[in-house]
């Protein structure tokens, strides 16, 4: 008897397939991992048990009932909670303030009873919060709590944690970890999302894992370890063949030496260093929210480093403007293109002459003749598709997004391309077309920094790898042992990678 | 009845949609209005057709709806340069006062001599520019919300020139808290004899048209537009976005300041209370009617103008009060605003098509 069945599930943005018939079977009282890379369609697929999507195949049974759950308010109504990664919580409201919020049936709340009821739950759960408090007086780890007893609150028996633990501390995980098993042992299934292995052989009964939206397998977690889940994880199938051609390496373009850097507050970059040359790409690989954004957004300037020295082309540029940094020919393809790369209410023609509208000029004037010669030539170069170069950029797919900033920052005439997730979301022919423009790039003898989470990519195009961990390169792979590369990403260092094997032979 | 999202149409066609929907938007409101002017007993055909001679009927009815739109549309012109910038300017009422303040103490303090009209003109956008500039700055640079100052600014404005007016820039000569006529020989000329529209009309257009040229047409514009499309694409292409943000909200004040100047050398000729009719207040919506768009604000500042224009024929000839003239302002905003999500959805009517929400089965 299971809880949840998820049967079949599908689920497709626009021609990128996110689930591709994935069953996931969930226990009562058990603690169910369920575990991929980002991107995996992790996510995706438990926004569709929670009702936020709809699944475009498949079925879903509570209990053993077929149920369509079309919203939140019907998962919650059938039990099924979610703890988003975020937390949505009112900041200068109280604890019992914010689980009333939003419930239904409530025109008159009495404070007071809430409060009380919630005592009794967070002694039934041993979940210890103090329900008169405000959240923002709270913990990262309390307001974790607050968000897992609203939850409960509305009497949910099955919960969905995203990512518990990403934004906790070492003894905070500690104290989620018994709170999970308390919740189990009360005969509440939990699932939890995540991509870190040792938290999956902490606390978990069960674990799926999802790679490329498909399940890969649903295993006893007592039967297995890290090494095995590391490999399901990460797996490898070279999905594409890209003509890779050796090319001439030439002298060091980018240098980024011991660079500290604060983001939000927390020191995102611990001392990183990595060298690219002209003529090569530098993979670095790692777990999303390791310092890979933070790493980008620093070398070109938009983050101020606390210390460390940046050198382009041997110019010191720690200092300088983003201006000053693209000028000495750095093209940046942004991991988030809707945010940071297009201007998607302007045209295809503006978005492609970005930073460039001043060689587009007749006599003071911009041209908007130049501008849209240019566009059409674009459109025809990087084979962009869309009925008009006058047509929004929002209008098109993210495929031929991504193609405009590619042409628009190829064009530059680079000597350092920075790719951070260069195809993100992005389906099959579109991810084939821009890794073969970075092979090129690569070839003509720029200096390719790839960012990215997805290991096929960086183990396809790059010359060399390094993984990036907590802020800091955490080794260089070489060699194919892929399972390797997966410890690696999961913060084991290469000393401890070894220890962990001779463990799994001892065993 | 239910809304359709549309399907993409080129440019063209959704150009021509829009000023379709803002024309039906517009006579929507009117219609509306006409049941308020029938409840004062007046035939809203015969209030409309007074409304409109009130405004173009003669020669210099004309004139009357153009001079007030003088001051109309440069300030609203301004607030759109901000607003394109992602900048929001609420202080065109402190502004306008601040820049008069500029512009008299230059026509009553600095000796006069040829070069008294520019300057004067110059030191008012000064004024203004400071004083919408430092809201800008502190925007710009700490995030702080520079509606809120501006805001504050307003008041701080309006009663510091209570002050002056009671005190050093107070008419010598005088009992009212105003000052003293400037020299006559600075009164601007006019357009049309024995009317009021003197040449700050020719100045309001050029303003429209070179807001436009730049906005549109040079790069500084274009690196503007983007700021206020996307700030985070604009950072990332590297456009210096605080200085940006900061000019833009400077130039907005600068022209308020420059319609204050405006103002004085073409209409009332000295400063005294209450010399602001609400402008830096109606610019808001002009410059929102008129898509932020510098050439299509003429046109929106020339319906806001007609219709306060108008509505005192209305009120001469009819007796309806004139402050029907801010109901049917009031009336066109909400229409104008709330029909834009027409050009995006198309309405569909009866219940063809119609989805039931599919029934779920509780546990």
């Amino acid at each position: 008897m299971y809880s949840i069945e998820m049967r079949g599930i599908t689920k497709k943005f626009g021609t990128f397939c996110a689930n591709s018939n994935v069953d996931l079977l969930i226990k009562k009282g058990e603690i169910h991992a369920l575990l991929g890379e980002n991107g995996a369609g992790k996510t995706t697929l438990m926004t569709v048990l929670y009702g936020i999507y709809g699944a475009d195949e498949g079925e879903i049974f509570v209990g053993g009932k077929k149920m369509t759950i079309n919203s939140p308010r019907d998962a919650i109504a059938n039990g099924i909670g979610m703890v988003h990664q975020h937390f949505m919580l009112v900041q200068n409201f109280t604890v019992a303030q914010n689980i009333v919020l939003g419930m239904k049936n409530r025109f008159w709340v009495k404070l007071e009873q809430v409060e009380k009821e919630l005592d009794e739950l967070s002694a039934k759960y041993k979940l210890k919060i103090d329900p008169r408090k405000k959240v923002s007086e709270l913990s990262v780890g309390e307001q974790e709590r607050v968000e897992i007893i609203k939850a409960l609150y509305r009497k949910v028996d099955v919960l969905i944690l995203d990512e518990p633990t990403a934004v906790l501390t070492p003894q905070e995980i500690d104290d989620l970890f018994v709170t999970l098993r308390d919740l189990k042992n009360a005969g509440i299934s939990i699932i939890i999302i995540t991509h870190k292995l040792d938290e999956v052989m902490a606390v978990t009964d069960t674990v799926t894992v999802l790679r490329h939206g498909i399940n890969e397998g649903t295993i006893s977690t007592a039967e297995t370890n890290q090494k095995e889940l590391a490999k399901l994880m990460v797996g490898h199938e070279v999905l594409l063949n890209i003509e890779k051609a050796e090319s001439q390496v030439g002298d060091v373009v980018l240098s980024v030496d011991n660079v500290h850097a604060i983001a939000d507050g927390v020191e995102k970059l611990k001392g990183i260093s990595l060298e690219v040359r002209a003529g090569e790409v530098l993979g670095i690989a790692g777990v999303d929210g390791n310092g890979q954004r933070e790493l980008a957004r620093s070398i070109v300037g938009l983050l101020t480093k606390t210390s460390g020295t940046v050198t382009i082309g041997g110019k010191d540029v720690t200092r300088s403007t983003v201006k000053q940094i693209l000028d000495e020919g750095v093209a940046y393809i942004p991991e988030d293109r809707i945010k940071d790369g297009l201007l998607c209410e302007f045209s295809i023609e503006d978005n492609l002459v970005l930073q460039s509208t001043n060689d587009y000029k007749n006599g003071p004037l911009i041209s908007r003749k130049k501008i849209r010669e240019h566009g059409i030539e674009m459109m025809k170069e990087f084979d962009i598709r869309a009925k008009d170069v006058t047509e929004p950029v929002k209008l098109l797919s993210g495929g031929n997004q991504q193609k405009i900033i590619f042409g628009r920052e190829l064009t530059r005439k680079p000597r350092l391309l920075i790719a951070t997730q260069p195809t993100r979301g992005l389906d099959i022919g579109a991810v084939e077309y821009m890794w073969t423009r970075i092979e090129e790039a690569k070839q003509q003898g720029v200096a390719v920094l790839l960012i990215s989470t997805e290991l096929d990519e960086i183990l396809t195009l790059s010359d060399r790898i390094e993984v990036i961990y907590e802020g800091e390169i955490i080794g260089k792979f070489e060699g194919d042992d892929i399972h390797k590369l997966g410890l690696l990403m999961a913060g084991v260092k290469p000393e401890e990678t070894n220890k962990t094997e001779e463990k799994v032979k001892e065993e | 009845m239910r809304l359709v999202k549309r399907n993409n149409t080129d440019q063209r066609t959704a150009l021509i949609r829009s000023v379709v929907i803002m024309i039906g938007a517009i006579l929507g409101a009117f219609v509306v209005g006409s049941f308020l002017i029938m409840a004062k007993g007046v035939n809203p055909v015969q209030a409309y057709i007074v409304l409109f001679q009130g405004a173009f009927g003669s020669t210099y009815r004309i004139c009357e709806t153009l001079l007030r739109m003088t001051p109309l549309l440069i300030i609203s012109v301004g607030v759109a340069i901000g607003y394109r910038t992602g900048m929001f300017n609420m202080g065109g009422e402190g502004q306008f006062i601040f820049g008069m303040i500029g512009v008299m103490i230059v026509f009553l303090w600095v000796p006069a001599g040829i070069f008294t009209l520019p300057l004067a003109m110059l030191s008012g956008m000064l004024f203004g520019g400071i004083c919408a500039g430092f809201p800008g700055a502190m925007k710009a640079k700490y995030g702080v919300s520079e509606s809120i100052i501006n805001i504050m600014l307003n008041y701080i404005m309006l009663y510091w020139l209570s002050r002056l007016l009671n005190s050093v820039l107070k008419d010598p000569n005088g009992y009212m808290p105003q000052t003293a006529l400037i020299n006559e020989k600075y009164f601007f000329p006019l357009l049309v004899p024995n009317t009021r529209l003197h040449v700050g009309f020719l100045i309001a257009i050029l303003v429209a048209v070179t807001a436009y040229i730049v906005l549109f047409y040079t790069t500084i514009g274009f690196q503007m537009r983007a700021i206020g499309s996307n700030i985070h694409a604009a950072r990332y292409a590297g456009f210096p976005v605080v200085k940006l943000q900061f000019l833009s909200m400077f130039v907005a004040g600068a022209l308020v300041g420059l319609a204050g100047f405006v103002e004085i050398g073409g209409v009332h000729h000295r400063l005294m209370e209450g010399i602001s009719a609400n402008y830096g207040w109606d610019a808001i919506p002009i410059a929102l009617i008129g898509r932020q768009n510098p050439l299509a604000i003429i046109l929106s500042s020339l319906l806001f103008a007609a219709i306060k224009v108008g509505s005192n024929a209305m009120q001469t000839q009819l007796g309806v009060p004139n402050n029907i003239a801010s109901v049917l302002q009031g009336l066109v905003i909400l229409f104008v605003i709330g029909s834009s999500i027409l050009s995006r959805y198309r309405l569909e009517f009866g219940s063809k098509g119609k989805k039931k929400k599919e029934v779920k089965v509780n546990a």
